[in-house]
């Protein structure tokens, strides 16, 4: 019994010593050139507002930062824009802001963001915020300028989860996505796998191996209380939340077997969703809560199948070869994201689900876990590189990608959290 | 601190006691020093537990010698199935547990690190249920054993090639207050 103590989990805020920094690869074809003006006044923060901007921007590969000459008196939103000397500069968009402080110690931010190409105003936010939350306002603004820029919404100020692991410790971390920010929401000396965000993104279900077997939990992330949403004999495994919050879709052996079962978050209501005599695992809700998606060998090989949400006649959806595993939905329900080996490689693919047209998005070997951006654009991925894990991310076009790597330790199984409401 | 040590102690006693389809009661852990505040700078004092060198009290010592003291059945690749080999040993402890109605045992099943961390969750519990099955053919009760699966999250080598593979592709069996 005392070796129960081994599994002793705490929580608490961690320094920003071992922050993930991130890599862009690759980048689209045609990326908006875009000026973004030092804010006048942001040397009052630490790390201003404008150098945060600039790099969400970059890092999106849809947007190509230009440099931008210091400007005295410094610039500001109420400062006239040149139109014409811009346009030399080849600048499609422009933002200028400042910062001021108050004199409650808070701060005002205030930006305004122009496209030089018309000549015109596309309008700017005043945000007032304390000292701490000044990368997150930067977030929003990176989230503005991409919003009136491309028409998708802005992720940049939305929350990863994933698990580091150094020596025998294990962390369930979260950051911004850009790495920046980590916190450690569970430490523990056993396996923590499978994060999924509730669709509020207060809350997350995973599975942890503290009992010596894996058990799921749901963790409230403001106040660190967690509730056991599965512990029966036998494995407890693969949450996914239903998108209205109400229910988990989970993989359980309690009857023999991994079959999928529905249960409240509170671990009341548990019902038996398949019936097979082989693996029914890593069920997945479509966006409209109306299909699941699972991975299941009844055929024979590891293939995805998806069935109606309370159960029924299941449909086979992956064909080739004899291991696809790990489905995820895109926001749209459109695309289809997995896993699938190919010789000895395991890779994320896509396949569009109106005409079943498959493509292979990444050219590495080890993937895991694929995750994607609440606006669908990017997938978020574990795989190894030089012998580390690694999380990386790929456009779910295939084209961009990014690196993410930690300055320590082993980091996989991520989650893009949703959009903070 | 002691509230914590509680929480994880009546946890653990409800995981151990379980019956076959009762769930482990939906208890809600109050840890009122863990916050995922932003902007949180102070950290919580850690109690430092030493958990090594600790022995294992109450054990039959029986189950630590002979054949009983081998725990460890392996697979080849893609397999579930129980070799030759390996029989004895299962045997072994069948026996034992027939005539010990008392004893519990905990099958954990594992994989080599290849593919799918949830599939292979699966595939463990294959591993692990095969031995529980003849365990029972062979005079094990149902409430003596339970299966369980660890994947490929505890692997006994970290190496990334065949050699470490096939230790890893494994279930191992441990009696209560082994785990």
């Amino acid at each position: 019994m005392r070796k129960l103590f081994a599994a002793f989990l705490f929580c608490f805020a961690t320094a920003a010593a071992a922050q993930l920094s991130i890599e862009v690869t690759g980048a689209g074809a045609q990326r908006i050139p875009i000026a973004i003006a030092p804010f006048a006044g942001e040397g009052a923060l630490a790390q201003g507002i404008s150098a945060i901007v600039r790099a969400d921007l970059e890092r999106s590969g849809l947007f190509r930062p230009l440099e931008v000459p210091v400007a005295n008196p410094p610039l500001t939103e109420a400062s006239g824009v040149n139109y014409a000397e811009w346009r030399t500069r080849q600048a499609d968009a422009l933002v200028q802001g400042s910062v001021a402080a108050r004199p409650d110690g808070r701060f005002e931010v205030r930006f305004k963001l122009f496209d030089i190409v018309k000549g015109a105003d596309l309008s700017g936010v005043a945000y007032t915020m304390s000292r701490q939350q000044a990368r997150t306002t930067a977030h929003r603004i990176a989230d503005f300028v991409y919003e009136k820029l491309t028409g998708e919404k802005g992720v940049f100020s939305t929350r990863i989860a994933y698990v580091v692991k150094r020596g025998n410790r294990f962390e369930l971390q979260i950051a911004d996505a850009d790495g920046a920010g980590e916190e450690t929401a569970l430490a523990s000396f056993e396996p923590i796998i499978s994060p999924a965000w509730s669709p509020d993104g207060r809350r997350l279900a995973y599975v942890s191996f503290e009992n010596k077997k894996p058990v799921v939990y749901v963790h409230s992330l403001a106040d660190g209380k967690r509730q056991v949403a599965a512990n029966f004999k036998g494995s407890n495994s693969a949450p996914a939340w239903a998108p209205d919050g109400s229910r988990l879709a989970v993989s359980l052996s309690r009857d023999g077997g991994s079959q999928i079962f529905s249960v409240s978050p509170d671990g009341s209501n548990v019902r038996r969703l398949t019936q097979s005599a082989g693996i029914d695992t890593e069920p997945v809700f479509s966006p409209d809560g109306q299909t699941l998606y699972f991975t299941s060998d009844r055929g024979g090989s590891a293939q995805i199948y998806r069935m109606p949400a309370g159960g029924g006649e299941a449909q086979r959806v992956t064909f080739d070869g004899t291991y696809n595993v790990s489905p995820r939905i895109s926001p749209d329900g459109r695309l289809l994201a997995f896993i699938a080996r190919n010789g000895g490689k395991f890779q994320v693919a896509t396949m569009d689900l109106a005409n079943r047209q498959t493509q292979i998005l990444t050219d590495s070997d080890k993937d895991e876990s694929p995750s994607f951006a609440p606006n669908g654009r990017m997938i978020l991925l574990a795989t190894v590189n030089g012998g580390r894990g690694v999380l990386s991310a790929v456009s779910s076009d295939g084209r961009i990608k990014q690196r993410l790597s930690l300055s320590a330790g082993d980091v996989r199984e991520p989650a893009w959290g949703p959009y903070i409401k | 601190m002691r509230a914590i040590w509680i929480a994880v102690f009546t946890a653990g006693l409800a995981a151990c006691s379980s019956s076959p389809t009762e769930q482990a009661p939906a208890g809600v852990e109050d840890r009122t020093s863990g916050t995922a505040k932003p902007d949180t700078t102070s950290t919580t004092p850690i109690a430092k537990v030493d958990v090594t060198g600790t022995g294992i009290t109450g054990q039959d010592p029986a189950v630590k010698t002979g054949v009983l003291a081998q725990r460890s059945i392996f697979y080849d690749l893609d397999q579930y199935d129980i070799k030759d080999q390996y029989k004895p040993l299962v045997e072994a402890h069948a026996r034992y547990l027939r005539d010990n109605p008392g004893r519990k045992m905990l099958v954990q099943g594992n994989t080599d690190e290849r593919g799918s961390r949830e599939y292979n969750i699966s595939l463990g519990q294959k591993r692990s249920e095969g031995v529980k099955k003849m365990l029972l053919l062979l005079g094990a009760r149902e409430d003596q054993v339970e299966s369980v699966s660890l994947g490929e999250e505890k692997p006994r080598s970290e190496g990334h090639d065949e050699t470490a593979w096939s230790q890893n592709r494994r279930s191992d069996v441990l009696y209560q207050g082994e785990y």
